[in-house]
């Protein structure tokens, strides 16, 4: 197998499409987190005020699972017509989870007698949701069988122990980044309860970060020469170091106050186990047989879709950023609704 | 449970159910997001706080619909990759930067700023505000604009090359968006999308007419909304009579469908009514008007129109589904333009607010625009069989490698969920709806009637913006 880097649409797509994943995972983290500790909550107020931290943010957010689902369609097909049916419980699920979550932030505020259950919607979408993410993702991790541009494989494939372990890992990073979002965007009783919460998950996720990076390895030869041969054994070590880099910055920022610097710290942890994921996959899209550049569409439809995506992603992030800075600062206790 | 059904049946089922359940809320939020600008930008210019107090409560009820807009669609922009994995991989780059297309400047752009929009006025003063609905509004007609590019060219395949793994790949961009359907497609959809609202709005605002005919926002609705349903009910049934005419240049077997025609005429009648079977191949009790048929399709008395029998079995639409949808779509679209005449009628009259009728009428029009919007899709889509890229790829070869099982599991979920979700949702928009708008009374103290005012200008009264402005001029 040809594994020599080139620099091609390809890889500037490849980069792109993980440029979406991630943004998508850190941005609806943090909403899907709020989601998990709402009924951990002291009181409803508290509730409001969570819930209305993301609301004017999270269906933005939640566009970016939309450009990484419809982006692989255009410019990685093969990828999108193989995970997709291979994936098809855990997706299924999120997307439930999704519909959920995603119109409690206006069911719930129509409703008196029925808030409660927009409540529990919010909550368990938002679980069902995040768990289903972390099961398709160590699925993915596991590798995918595909035949003649088919999927091969069965329809429980995506539950081993190992997808079960993502789903977890992925359940107390959220849940990480949405006690942290909390903890920079409340004040008060909230405030403290959510930095309760962020030291509890940090631990959890440190945690779950060494148990997903032991077992990685360990599921196929090209990861464990990865992660063990020289010169590449390097980032064996240098990954962790960043790590504990991230973990003491998350602690040290809950200590002193300084309620950015978890939320910031926590994103850094996502970022570092994104790039660790990308080394184990580099160069496959689909381990463990499709390249990026097996699944790539022909470059004319790469370049096609690139001229916009080179105008249109910085005045999305443009407008992205100003409607956060809109919204910028502490929550007022209850929020805007 | 599944398992003595077909997959492929099931997926169809799922598709054509998530579709058609989706289809609703952009319908409604494509015209609702325009109507808000309107309504923001007349606020601007007039200070008139009548605009503000309507558009708060429509704002309201965009949110809740909007919200089941996203995520029912995100739902379609999977299902593809789930469901139907060959035609994803075979059309995905062709269609794939379409719907790139639409993320980046359609989906991003309304996400962006509707928090803006929902809770921002505060924060942000009332221009900047007016900035955010106006491109929540323009973000919606681009995603219509590209999602539509990608049904057409479904529909009508053209600046396409198949490549050496059996994909379909542009051999020419702007052949591909500008398909020969897309326009009419889009015109059509788009006005659509207005009427829809016109009547919902219409709807709402005579409601509350017949409970109190001096209430302000409801006549700013209802007036405005009947302006809409005079002025594009009309231009609607013109712009359908164009695409039918360019379905039956590209897709003539959908028209022999829609017409109820199982044989070649020369001269053709038009069959207002009877029952199309297609396994007999003849459309049974037809109440027909002669040569009309030929007439509309043709402009000829004598022109040929084709039937169903000019193409094999195996090629043809179900006209017993076509037939019907097409005609409720029809029937529908002739009902709104009577209703905008009506109105017409009685604004001249300058009795528009004293029209007890025609606001039980509207009210029961309300829902006319939702049944209209889907029969229509119903007469297309389903016209487009038996494929899903017209004449290239069967519908029956799109389909992914998936198990009876799993199809039917996520079938009976989405079902279920759809119906609970959704259901609560209208419950929650009827409610609202239900509110007065809260916009104050009419004072007209200084005289009840406006029946005497047949002045031309007596004809704009009630718009009261452009009367603001011409007793500001005078």
């Amino acid at each position: 197998m040809e594994t020599v880097f080139h620099f091609d649409l390809a890889f500037v797509w490849a980069g792109l499409i993980a440029f979406a994943i991630l943004a998508y995972v850190v941005l609806d983290g943090f909403d899907l987190g709020v989601g998990i500790l709402f009924p951990l909550l002291d009181n409803d107020r508290d509730r409001d005020t969570a819930m209305n931290s993301v609301s004017p943010v999270w269906d933005g957010n939640e566009t970016w699972l939309v450009l990484g689902g419809g982006g692989l369609y255009a410019v990685f097909p093969l990828v999108y017509a193989t995970v997709l049916p291979a994936l098809y419980a855990p997706l299924t699920a999120m997307l439930i989870g999704l519909i959920f979550r995603g119109v409690s932030f206006e069911f719930r505020w129509r409703t008196n007698r029925g808030r409660f259950l927009w409540d529990w919607g919010f909550f368990g979408g938002s679980l069902l949701a995040t768990l289903a993410q972390g099961i398709a993702l160590g699925a993915l991790v596991q590798g995918i069988n595909i035949v003649d541009r088919q999927y091969a494989g069965g329809w429980w494939d995506w539950l081993t122990p190992f997808s079960l372990l993502t789903g977890a890992a992925l359940l107390v990073g959220y849940v990480l980044l949405g006690a942290t979002w909390l903890v920079m965007k409340t004040t008060g009783p909230l405030n403290d309860t959510a930095r309760a919460f962020a030291g509890r998950a940090g631990l959890i996720t440190l945690i779950a970060i060494a148990a997903v990076s032991v077992g990685t390895p360990f599921l196929n030869e090209v990861y464990l020469h990865r992660w063990f041969d020289w010169p590449t054994v390097v980032l064996s070590l240098i990954m962790p170091l960043l790590v504990m880099i991230c973990v003491w910055s998350l602690y040290r920022g809950l200590r002193l106050h300084r309620d950015t610097q978890p939320f910031l710290s926590a994103i850094s942890l996502f970022i570092l186990c994104f790039i660790g994921i990308g080394i184990s996959f580099y160069p496959y899209m689909v381990p463990p047989s499709v390249t990026i550049w097996d699944a790539a569409s022909p470059d004319d439809s790469l370049a096609f879709l690139l001229v916009g995506a080179g105008i249109l992603i910085p005045i999305i992030l443009g407008y992205t950023a100003y409607a956060y800075w809109v919204f910028r600062g502490k929550v007022p206790p209850g929020g805007y609704h | 449970m599944f398992e003595s059904l077909d997959a492929l049946l099931l997926a169809r089922f799922q598709f054509a159910f998530t579709v058609s359940a989706h289809i609703v809320f952009p319908a409604f939020s494509i015209g609702l997001a325009s109507y808000l600008a309107v309504l923001e930008g007349l606020w601007l210019l007039t200070r008139d706080d009548r605009y503000m107090k309507v558009y708060e409560y429509w704002k309201t009820i965009f949110a809740v619909a909007f919200g089941m807009g996203v995520v029912s669609g995100i739902v379609m922009s999977y299902q593809f990759g789930t469901n139907w994995s060959v035609f994803s991989d075979k059309t995905g780059p062709i269609l794939g930067p379409l719907m790139g297309y639409e993320v980046l400047s359609a989906f991003f752009l309304e996400a962006g700023f509707l928090g803006v929009m929902l809770f921002g006025r505060d924060k942000v003063g009332p221009k900047l505000h007016f900035f955010a609905t106006l491109m929540v509004a323009i973000g919606t007609l681009f995603s219509a604009f590209w999602i539509l590019s990608v049904n057409s060219w479904m529909h009508t395949p053209t600046g396409y090359t198949i490549n050496d793994v059996g994909q379909y790949v542009a051999a020419d961009w702007f052949n591909v968006v500008f398909n020969p359907s897309f326009p009419y497609r889009l015109v059509h959809m788009v006005l659509a999308a207005y009427l829809t609202t016109a009547f919902v709005v219409g709807g709402v605002g005579a409601w509350h007419l017949l409970r109190n005919n001096r209430d302000n926002g409801a006549r700013v609705m209802f007036s405005m909304a009947m302006w809409m349903a005079l002025l594009v009910a009309p231009l609607q049934i013109v712009a359908g009579d164009f695409h039918g005419l360019n379905t039956l240049e590209h897709q003539p077997a959908k028209v022999a469908a829609m017409e109820g025609h199982y044989d070649t005429h020369k001269g053709a009648p038009l069959i207002l009514f009877g029952i199309p079977d297609d396994e007999a191949e003849e459309t049974r009790y037809a109440v027909e008007i002669p040569n009309l048929g030929s007439l509309i399709l043709t402009h000829e008395w004598n022109g040929e129109v084709k039937g169903l029998k000019a193409w094999a079995k195996e090629d043809r639409p179900p006209a017993e589904i076509i037939f019907w949808s097409f005609r409720v779509m029809v029937g529908l679209g002739f009902a709104m333009m009577l209703i905008g005449l009506w109105s017409g009628v009685q604004r001249l009259r300058g009795r528009l607010f004293e029209a007890p009728w025609l606001f039980r009428a509207s009210v029961l029009m309300m829902p006319a625009g939702f049944i209209a919007v889907l029969a229509g899709w119903i007469t297309t889509e389903v016209g487009r069989q038996p494929w899903t890229i017209y004449g290239l790829l069967r519908t029956a070869d799109s389909v992914s490698p998936i198990g009876a099982a799993a199809v039917g599991a996520s079938l009976l979920s989405f079902i279920i969920i759809y119906f609970t979700v959704f259901g609560a949702g209208v419950f929650y928009i009827i409610r609202l709806m239900l509110k007065r708008p809260d916009a104050g009374v009419v004072d007209d103290s200084s005289g009840p009637s406006r029946a005497a005012g047949i002045t031309p200008m007596a004809v704009f009264k009630d718009i009261p913006w452009i009367n603001q402005v011409l007793s500001r001029r005078s």
